[in-house]
């Protein structure tokens, strides 16, 4: 995104700049780039070549769908959750349930299970419309504490701490049974992630997406251009709230159990700190960080079991203090020389 | 402050915009004291005072983004008074700010075209491109070319001058083609040579556009207005054509007196 900027500049600098240029400058911004598509089709790829981790597969497509919630709030509409957590667990709860009281058939229980959460979501939204980050930090941290401790509470519906168990899914479309590898649960969890990262994609191009980041940007003005900030507000904590359970729901579905843990704070600070580690505000950074994240677990916890946290904790510090753009200065401006083969345009 | 004024005597049609007995206090301090003004449609109307005066809170009244303490404001006959800030811009009063309000991390296109879509009631469209409503992007670019920001349009505002950063604080607000226009300082912190292309646009508005102009240099003010009104410790001094106002005497000691830093 911010490197198409300097060459749209570029371009525009002309003497006579049609409006029709401007149509295309946009559509540019919001077009699919090569990159993107080389991405998904690594993700579907990995099916074939890495048959032995389609569980950690699975994993990775749910913590970035969870991931890519929160960027729909934080990276695009400014708001800051401890919370978010309260959603996928809802969400877990929710597709659980309803597979067991219900109906076994997945696509309905995400369906159930992402419009439970949107509500709760639509419901819990109206207590993060106003005050600082700190409170809707304490906000959103409080109400997952209070649902985690609900869930706790009514074991008999929930299973309390010992999880909720019986849950057993029919065929994905009556055709692809869930298996103990993780083959249909991957290309299942994928699949949803794909739809509704094109849905997310599509909702930050258009007006109601930009009208979001006006927000973010400055609430005083995007009041002054006649946008009402609470109910755009409301609207994408519900629908990130829906994503949220869409992903808590795969999760449940996939692993056909419940545990407590889909509602901690820890699930929480994960889905956080994977944007962070990914980048908010471009939708990918769910998705990069969730591939990094799980991969640094994987390689770190190879190397020392016990401490991967700290590695993890020190690799945060350095991101957040030095900034991801000066980390990745050094490593983009050689691929660029080295896609370019220019000996002048190596990085200085 | 007793006010002087009466302003309801020279207007004939209904007033655009209207206060009446608008007032605000914070606590103690009285900001806005009894302040009732009309505007005549298609007026050119200044607000002048030194500074402290209340000018840029009775803008704030005015918007919604401040609840008065008492009085009411009517915009073409309807009270606004309670309305949010959102609701009275989609009834077409527009603002500028006194220093800038804008979307730092959006180019300049986005942002005016964000300003033409809400105008056009297409902010909750979610599934369309904003690159595909072209008549919304078609008007944004002309509304910059017009601004001469057309060749920084791909540009976020952030990297924009503040001068150039003003005359979009500027589009921005006739982006919504408002009815009533409140210009709060439109040339603050510009340099000279930028000033006189903020002026000419401000005299260029359609004269459709009713234009409240809140100023602290009185050569723009006398150059662009055909009523002055001054507000002095946050009431209405005095309300006149230039002539009157610039001879009268108390506003000579009350305002012209202090105008060092103009």
């Amino acid at each position: 995104m911010s490197a198409a900027d300097p060459a749209a500049g570029a371009a525009m600098s002309g003497p006579a700049p049609a409006a029709g240029a401007a149509g295309a400058l946009l559509a540019r911004d919001s077009a699919w780039k090569p990159w993107e598509f080389a991405l998904w089709a690594l993700a579907l790829a990995a099916f074939f070549l890495l048959p032995s981790k389609l569980l950690l597969l699975n994993d990775i497509a749910i913590l970035a769908l969870f991931a890519l919630s929160i960027d729909l709030l934080l990276g695009y509409a400014g708001i800051v959750s401890l919370g978010h957590a309260a959603f996928f667990g809802f969400g877990a709860y929710a597709a659980g349930l309803f597979a067991i009281h219900v109906s076994g058939d997945p696509l309905l229980g995400l369906v159930a299970a992402g419009l439970s959460a949107g509500v709760l979501g639509f419901a819990t939204s109206f207590l993060v419309l106003r005050g600082s980050d700190l409170t809707r930090l304490m906000i959103t941290l409080g109400v997952a504490l209070m649902l985690l401790e609900a869930a706790n509470r009514f074991s008999g519906l929930t299973g309390g701490a010992d999880g909720l168990t019986g849950v057993t899914m029919a065929p994905v479309l009556g055709l692809f049974e869930f298996d103990l590898w993780g083959r249909t649960s991957y290309l299942y969890s994928l699949g949803v992630l794909f739809v509704l990262f094109v849905l997310a994609r599509l909702l930050v191009h258009s007006p109601f997406g930009l009208s979001l980041r006006a927000i973010k940007g400055n609430r005083l003005r995007a009041s002054a251009i006649g946008i009402a900030p609470n109910r755009r507000l409301v609207a994408i904590y519900t629908i990130a709230a829906l994503y949220a359970g869409v992903a808590g729901a795969l999760l449940a579905q996939t692993t056909q159990f419940v545990s407590l843990d889909v509602l901690s704070f820890q699930r929480s600070a994960d889905g956080l700190l994977v944007l962070v580690i990914g980048g908010a505000g471009y939708l990918y950074g769910g998705l990069v960080g969730a591939i990094a994240f799980k991969l640094m677990h994987e390689v770190i916890s190879g190397l020392t079991a016990q401490y991967w946290l700290f590695w993890l904790g020190l690799i945060l510090v350095i991101l957040v203090l030095v900034g991801r753009d000066r980390l990745l200065a050094g490593p983009r401006g050689l691929l660029r020389a080295a896609l370019a083969r220019l000996p002048r345009r190596r990085a200085p | 402050m007793t006010a002087l004024a009466s302003p309801a005597a020279t207007t004939t049609a209904q007033p655009i915009l209207q206060t009446i007995g608008l007032e605000k206090r914070f606590g103690g301090l009285v900001a806005t004291s009894d302040v009732s003004l009309s505007l005549r449609p298609g007026a050119r109307h200044a607000l002048i005072g030194p500074n402290g005066a209340g000018k840029t809170t009775f803008i704030n009244l005015l918007t919604g983004v401040l609840a008065p303490s008492a009085g009411k404001i009517l915009l073409d006959g309807t009270d606004i008074t309670t309305e949010r800030p959102h609701a009275r811009v989609r009834r077409g009063l527009s603002r500028t700010f006194q220093i800038n309000q804008l979307f730092a991390e959006l180019t300049l296109l986005e942002t005016v075209a964000i300003a033409i879509a809400e105008r056009e009631r297409k902010g909750w469209s979610m599934f369309r491109p904003l690159a595909a409503q072209t008549a919304v992007i078609d008007e944004a670019a002309e509304l910059l070319a017009r601004f001469r920001l057309a060749d920084v349009m791909a540009k976020r505002t952030a990297e924009l001058p503040y001068g150039r950063q003003r005359l979009l604080e500027i589009a921005l607000a006739i982006a919504a083609k408002p009815r009533v226009l409140l210009l709060d300082e439109p040339a603050a912190g510009v340099p000279e040579d930028g000033r006189r292309e903020i002026l000419d646009i401000v005299r260029g508005l359609p004269a459709s556009v009713t234009v409240l102009l809140i100023e602290h240099d009185m050569d723009l003010v006398f150059s662009f207005a055909d009523r002055i009104s001054v507000l002095v410790a946050g009431g209405l001094l005095v309300e006149g054509t230039v002539a009157e106002v610039s001879g009268d005497p108390r506003v000579r000691t009350a305002y012209l007196g202090e105008d060092a830093d103009g």
